[in-house]
C-alpha cells in the first residue's frame, strides 16, 4: 500500500493503495464516482472509459501506477463542462439512451471523437466509437446524435 | 398532454451524466460480497467439498442453510438452490463464499477442492429424457401424404442476452424480513421463488428493482436463484449479502436462448403448399425453467405469416446437461421463424418463384383460421406491408452487383410476433392488477410491477396516462418496482408492458378522469380481463394463440466477400405493424435495437457448448456487432388500431427481432447461391455449403 496522488476531476486527491490496482476501482469504490461503469473488465466493451491527462482509456486497464501526479476526468467531472451540455442535449433529442450502462462511456468517446474531429463522416462516427458496445440502441440514434452535434457546430 | 405529442425519454438525464444507480453503485452498510462454487463438470455426484482452513470472516453457505425448500420455484420447482448431491450442469452452484473483504473471498474460493464421481452427462437432444412434448394440428394432412415432398432440417445454436449491466441482488435481512434489490425483470417472481425457498409469510419479503442494464430476457427467471442464494446467506450472516457476477461468469452461466433443431416437411401439388408436417426440438439444459413455455411460443409461432391449410406441428424439449436456458427477446419464436422463413425462400427457389410472390400467395388475412384454429379477428394488412416495403427497397429495380466485387444477396422474411402471454395466460396465470394513485397534491402515481430495463416503460406507461388524463408527462409518477408499493401486474416479458398493462392504465386513467377534481387520495385499480373473442383450450392447444398478432415485412441486403466469404449486412428495409405507436421514438430505439441483435443472432454470435461447457466467454470470444457492422436501417410503420391496446397499440418489444436472422439468412442464400440451413451464418458455415 502506498500514497498515490492525481488529479480527478480538476482536484488533487491522494488515495492508499497498491500500484497494481485498477483505476476502475479507485474511481468507483475508493472515490465513490459510480458513473464509470465496469462492463466487462477486459478492456472490451468501453463502459469504463475516462479520460487520462485528456486522452480516452479504458479505466479497467489502467493500474495506478500509470496514474500517479496525472489528470483523470470521469463522468462527473465532464458533465460539468459546456461540451457535456451538447452531447447531453443530443442524446435526449434524439434518444440515444435505453439501458443507460454503455452511455457514460459512449458520452467520454463522443466527446473523444468530436474533440479531433469536429465534422466526422458516418464511417469516422462508426470507427471512433467501435470500442464501446451498447446492446440496446443498435446505435443508430447514437449516430444522429453525434451527427447533430457537429452539424449545429457548423452553424 | 396528448398521445400524438413527442416526447424525451424521462429516465435519461440521469443516465446521461452516470447520477443513476445500478445495483453494483449502491452502497449498503456492512456489505458483505459473495462469489458462487460452481460444478466444473457436467453431470456427477458431489464426493467431497473440501474448504481450507476457515479464515475469520468468511462464510460458506450451501445446501446445508437451507431453510424450508431447496428449490427455486418457476413453473416447476425442478432446479436446487445449492446443488445437493449430485450436479446435473457445468456451472451449478454449490456454495456460495461469502466475506466482507473481496480478496479474502477471493483467496478462500480458489482453494477449495471439489471431488466429484462423473456420471454419464447427456449433451445432445435425441431420445433421452424431455420435458414436455407439444403437438397441435390443422385440416387432415394424411389426405396428402403422398403428394411430392419438399423437406429441410435447420439448426440454431445458443444466443447470449449479453446485457451491459451484468446479473447482480443484494439481499439484506433486517427485522425478520428479507429485502432483495437488484437487477431484474420479474420482482414479484423472486417473491414467489422466496416465500416458496424460506416459507415465509409474504409481508416478510420485500423485492426492490434497482435500475436495470438491460435484460433482454435474460433476467426474467435467472434472478431468482440469486435472490434465493442471497436471501439465505444474509440470514446466516445477519449482513447484507452483493452477489453480482463478473462478465465470464455471466456469460458461461446464465440462461442463453435454447439451440433448436426443426424439421419441415412441405406436401407440394401443381406448385402449391397443400401442407406442412413440422418438428422442433429445443435443449432445456437440467431444469424446466421456462422451455415449456418457451417451447409452445415456439411451435404456436412456427407458421409465422402464412395460411398452411394442413398442418402437423410436434415440439419436444430435452433435458441434458447443458447450460440451463431461459427467456430471450422472442422466446422460441426466432428459432421457428428461420427455419419457416428458410424453407420459404427455398420453396421459391424450388418452384421458380420471386421469394416475395411466394409468400404473398400465403399471406393470413383478417377472418382466417389460424394455425390452431382460433380467427385472425384484427385487420391484417401483410400485402399493404410487402407493397411498402418493396417501394422504400425499390426492389424492382435493386442490383445485384457491388463496386468492389462482392457477393451481393437480398432474403426476406415476413413474421408475426404474438402480444402477450400465450393462450389464455394472461388471464389464467398472470391476472394482471394494475393501480393509479392520485395523491392531494395532483400527482398521479402509476402502481405496476412491471419494470424499466431499457426499454422505455417508465417513459411509455407514463405517456399513456398522461396522455389518457390530458395532465403534463411531469405530473405522472412511476418508480423502480417495489412488491411492497406495487400489485403484481405480472412480468416484464412477453412484450406485454405496452399493450396489456398499458391498457389497463388506460383504463383506470379514464375512471380517474372523472374524479380528478376531488381533493383527496383517490386509488383506481383495475383487474385484467380476456377479451370476450378469445378462445383457448390449453390441453389441445386449440383457438387464439395470442391475443393480437404484430407484423414486420424485412428485406436484408447483404454483401459477401468471394475470398474471405465474409459477410456484412448493408441494409435492413422494415415495415412494421404495432397497431398504432405510443411513441414514434421509443418504437424506432425498439426497431434499431431488435435489428442489430437479430442481425447478431443471424450471422454473428457463435456460441457452443464443448463438452457441456460453453466456449465463448467474454466480449472478445462472443462478438457482438458493434458500430462498424451495423447496416443502414430503413423502417417505417403503418397505422393499424388495435382496440384492446392503449390508444390502439400493440407489442412491440420482440417483434423487431425475430424476423432480422431469417431475412439475413435468405439474403446470404441468395448471394451465394446454395440453401442455409444454419444460423449464424460464419464464413466456415458458408465454405461448408459452397465447397
Amino acid at each position: 500500500m502506498r500514497n498515490i496522488t492525481f488529479t480527478l476531476n480538476g482536484e488533487k486527491v491522494t488515495v492508499e493503495t497498491t500500484l497494481s490496482r485498477r483505476l476502475l476501482d479507485v474511481i468507483r469504490i475508493d472515490l465513490g464516482l459510480t458513473g464509470t461503469k465496469e462492463g466487462c473488465g477486459e478492456g472490451e466493451c468501453g463502459a469504463c472509459q475516462v479520460y487520462l491527462d485528456g486522452k480516452i482509456v479504458n479505466s479497467c486497464l489502467v493500474p495506478m501506477s500509470n496514474v500517479i501526479g496525472r489528470e483523470v476526468q470521469t463522468i462527473e467531472g465532464f458533465a460539468k463542462t459546456k461540451a457535456y451540455e451538447k452531447i447531453e442535449k443530443a442524446y435526449i433529442e434524439e434518444g440515444a439512451v435505453q439501458c443507460g450502462f454503455c452511455t457514460p462511456g459512449m458520452v467520454m468517446a463522443t466527446n473523444a471523437l468530436l474533440k479531433d474531429n469536429a465534422h466526422p463522416n458516418s464511417k469516422e462516427i462508426k470507427e471512433s466509437l467501435a470500442g464501446n458496445i451498447c446492446r440496446c440502441t443498435g446505435y443508430q440514434t447514437i449516430f444522429k446524435a453525434v451527427k447533430k452535434i457537429a452539424d449545429e457546430e457548423e452553424k | 398532454m396528448k398521445i400524438k405529442d413527442p416526447v424525451n425519454r424521462v429516465d435519461i438525464q440521469a443516465k446521461l451524466n452516470g447520477s443513476v444507480k445500478y445495483i453494483e453503485d449502491m452502497i449498503f452498510e456492512n456489505l458483505h460480497y459473495a462469489r458462487t462454487l460452481r460444478s466444473s463438470i457436467p453431470r456427477g455426484k458431489i464426493l467431497s467439498v473440501a474448504y481450507p482452513d476457515i479464515i475469520e470472516g468468511i462464510t460458506i453457505v450451501d445446501k446445508n442453510d437451507i431453510i424450508d425448500k431447496n428449490e427455486v420455484s418457476m413453473i416447476d420447482t425442478d432446479m436446487p438452490i445449492f446443488a445437493d448431491s449430485e450436479v446435473n450442469y457445468v456451472g451449478e452452484p454449490i456454495a456460495l463464499i461469502v466475506g466482507k473483504d473481496k480478496n479474502q473471498v477471493i483467496e478462500f474460493f480458489n482453494k477449495i477442492i471439489v471431488e466429484y464421481e462423473p456420471l454419464e452427462a447427456v449433451l445432445t437432444m435425441g431420445d433421452n429424457a424431455t420435458f414436455s412434448k407439444r403437438t397441435y394440428t390443422k385440416g387432415d394432412l394424411s389426405k396428402y401424404s403422398t403428394l411430392e415432398e419438399f423437406s429441410g432440417h435447420y439448426k440454431t445454436t445458443y444466443q447470449e442476452q449479453l446485457y451491459m449491466e451484468k446479473q447482480g441482488v443484494v439481499a439484506n435481512y433486517v427485522d425478520k424480513r428479507i429485502e432483495i434489490y437488484g437487477s431484474m425483470q420479474c420482482p414479484y417472481y423472486i417473491k414467489n421463488a422466496l416465500i416458496n425457498a424460506l416459507g415465509f409469510n409474504e409481508n416478510r419479503i420485500r423485492v426492490i428493482q434497482t435500475t436495470t442494464g438491460g435484460a433482454f430476457g435474460g433476467k426474467e427467471d435467472y434472478p431468482s436463484l440469486m435472490a434465493c442464494q442471497t436471501a439465505l446467506a444474509s440470514i446466516k450472516i445477519g449482513a447484507p449479502v452483493r452477489l453480482i457476477f463478473d462478465r465470464r461468469e455471466d456469460i458461461i452461466f446464465t440462461t442463453k436462448r435454447h439451440p433448436s433443431e426443426t424439421n419441415i416437411t412441405s406436401y407440394l401439388e401443381n406448385g402449391k403448399i397443400k401442407g406442412m408436417k413440422i418438428d422442433v426440438e429445443l435443449d432445456a439444459g437440467p431444469y424446466l425453467g421456462l422451455s415449456d413455455v418457451v417451447l409452445q411460443r415456439a411451435i404456436l409461432s412456427m407458421t409465422g405469416a402464412y395460411q398452411i391449410e394442413n398442418l402437423e406441428v410436434n415440439g419436444v424439449v430435452y433435458k441434458t446437461n447443458n447450460v440451463f436456458n431461459g427467456a430471450f427477446r422472442g422466446f422460441g419464436a426466432p428459432q421457428s421463424l428461420f427455419a419457416l422463413e428458410q424453407h420459404m425462400t427455398q420453396i421459391a427457389k424450388h418452384l421458380g418463384k420471386d421469394p416475395l410472390d411466394l409468400r404473398r400467395e400465403y399471406f393470413v388475412q383478417t377472418g382466417q383460421l389460424t394455425s390452431t384454429n382460433g380467427i385472425f379477428h384484427e385487420n391484417i394488412y401483410l400485402a399493404k406491408m410487402a407493397d411498402k416495403l418493396e417501394e422504400i427497397s425499390d426492389y424492382k429495380n435493386l442490383k445485384k452487383e457491388s463496386d468492389d466485387g462482392n457477393l451481393v444477396g437480398y432474403g426476406f422474411a415476413i413474421v408475426p410476433h404474438g402480444g402477450g402471454f400465450t393462450g389464455d395466460g394472461e388471464a389464467v396465470h398472470i391476472k394482471a392488477v394494475v393501480k393509479l394513485k392520485k395523491d392531494t397534491e395532483g400527482f398521479v402515481h402509476i402502481l405496476v410491477s412491471n419494470v424499466e430495463m431499457g426499454q422505455g416503460a417508465l417513459t411509455a406507461l407514463a405517456k399513456i396516462v398522461a396522455s389518457a388524463l390530458d395532465i403534463p408527462l411531469d405530473r405522472v409518477v412511476y418508480k423502480n418496482t417495489d412488491t411492497h408499493a406495487v400489485p403484481d401486474s405480472g412480468p416484464t416479458a412477453a412484450s406485454r408492458t405496452t399493450m396489456v398493462i398499458g391498457k389497463l392504465l388506460y383504463e383506470a386513467a379514464v375512471k380517474l378522469r372523472e374524479v380528478m377534481d376531488v381533493n383527496e387520495e383517490i386509488i383506481i385499480t383495475e383487474h385484467y380481463k380476456q377479451p370476450d373473442y378469445i378462445e383457448w383450450d390449453q390441453d389441445t392447444l386449440q383457438g387464439n394463440a395470442y391475443l393480437s398478432y404484430s407484423w414486420a415485412a424485412l428485406l436484408a441486403r447483404v454483401e459477401v466477400d468471394p475470398l474471405t466469404l465474409e459477410v456484412s449486412c448493408t441494409d435492413i428495409y422494415g415495415i412494421y405493424d404495432v397497431g398504432i405507436p405510443v411513441d414514434e421514438k421509443l418504437l424506432l430505439g425498439q426497431v434499431h435495437g431488435g435489428v442489430i441483435q437479430g442481425m447478431g443472432y443471424g450471422m454473428m454470435e457463435a456460441m457452443y457448448s464443448d463438452g457441456g461447457k460453453i466456449q465463448q466467454n467474454s466480449f472478445a470470444s462472443y462478438a457482438v456487432p458493434t458500430t462498424v457492422d451495423v447496416p443502414n436501417i430503413h423502417s417505417d410503420w403503418i397505422i393499424n388500431e388495435y382496440e384492446d391496446g392503449p390508444f390502439g397499440a400493440k407489442a412491440a418489444g420482440e417483434l423487431t427481432l425475430v424476423g432480422v436472422a431469417p431475412a439475413i439468412a435468405s439474403a446470404v442464400a441468395d448471394a451465394i447461391g446454395k440453401d442455409i440451413y444454419e444460423i449464424p451464418v460464419l464464413p466456415e458455415k458458408i465454405l461448408e455449403v459452397t465447397k
